[in-house]
């Protein structure tokens, strides 16, 4: 499994779904119109998604090991 | 991967061609109120911001020109534009204005105010319009009101683009009354879910 992996910070999300679409994975989706969910299992963490956030939300952190 | 494209993944052509229209016959103005009811629609019995994810041909065009055609800084949104008080306080500030819209419209059906062929630009700025209509094509109201409903679009297309060029592509997404509204009706809806 990839190193890295997404986080999002739900508080400042603002659920515009960029990094939706921009996913190669479909690993984020906006959930309920509320905030980004990332799927950690299918994450590769090869930070797309933090790049386009218009807010910064997404960070990219080390993956903890399950 | 290539994901697959839908329909609703062109609408940034619709944008160009609402905005194009705009210049020609201002009366198309009205096809905006589908950029404001849809969104609230969704939102309201769908629960969700479909709209913003997927339709929204605005968001799409600054994705468009921001990104793949590189006319955007990429640089990080500042803070204070996605903090709550700047969100809330612009959509406030935007309701103002759509509501004072309302109000010059109904002056002008009501016979108190005459019809002003121009638009107004970032709420200040008149500019003459006054090609795109012919008077007494209809009812002076619903002229008034294109007016005035464009004038709103066009000003907020700007501001959007303005933010895309400085920032990321979709900075305006940060802050669009649209998003704030849409998102606050799904929080609500969701309790929090």
């Amino acid at each position: 499994m990839a190193k890295r992996v997404a986080s999002v910070d739900k508080k400042r999300c603002v659920a515009c779904g960029v990094c939706e679409n921009t996913c190669p994975l479909a690993a984020v989706k906006v959930h309920r119109g509320c905030y980004a969910v990332v799927e950690e299992t299918l994450c590769v963490g090869c930070g797309k998604c933090a790049k386009s956030c218009p807010v910064g939300c997404i960070e990219m952190k080390e993956r903890v090991a399950v | 991967m290539k994901k697959k494209k839908h329909w609703y993944d062109y609408l940034w052509i619709w944008a160009i061609i609402y905005f194009a229209l705009g210049f020609f016959n201002i009366l198309f103005a009205w096809f905006g109120m589908i950029d404001f009811l849809v969104p609230l629609g969704i939102a309201i019995f769908g629960g969700n911001k479909f709209f913003c994810n997927h339709l929204c041909g605005r968001g799409q065009l600054f994705s468009k020109l921001g990104g793949d055609l590189k006319c955007s800084r990429n640089k990080s949104t500042p803070r204070w534009m996605s903090s709550k008080w700047f969100k809330y306080g612009f959509l406030i500030f935007f309701l103002t204005m759509f509501g004072n819209m309302v109000f010059q419209t109904y002056l002008v059906g009501a016979g108190a105010s005459s019809l002003r062929e121009a638009i107004k630009l970032f709420w200040t700025f008149r500019v003459p319009w006054g090609w795109t209509y012919t008077a007494g094509t209809v009812a002076d109201w619903v002229a008034q009101f294109s007016f005035g409903f464009y004038s709103l679009m066009l000003t907020s297309l700007l501001l959007g683009l303005i933010v895309m060029v400085l920032y990321k592509p979709r900075t305006w997404c940060a802050f669009c009354p649209m998003g704030t509204m849409t998102q606050g009706i799904c929080k609500l809806k969701n309790n929090g879910k």
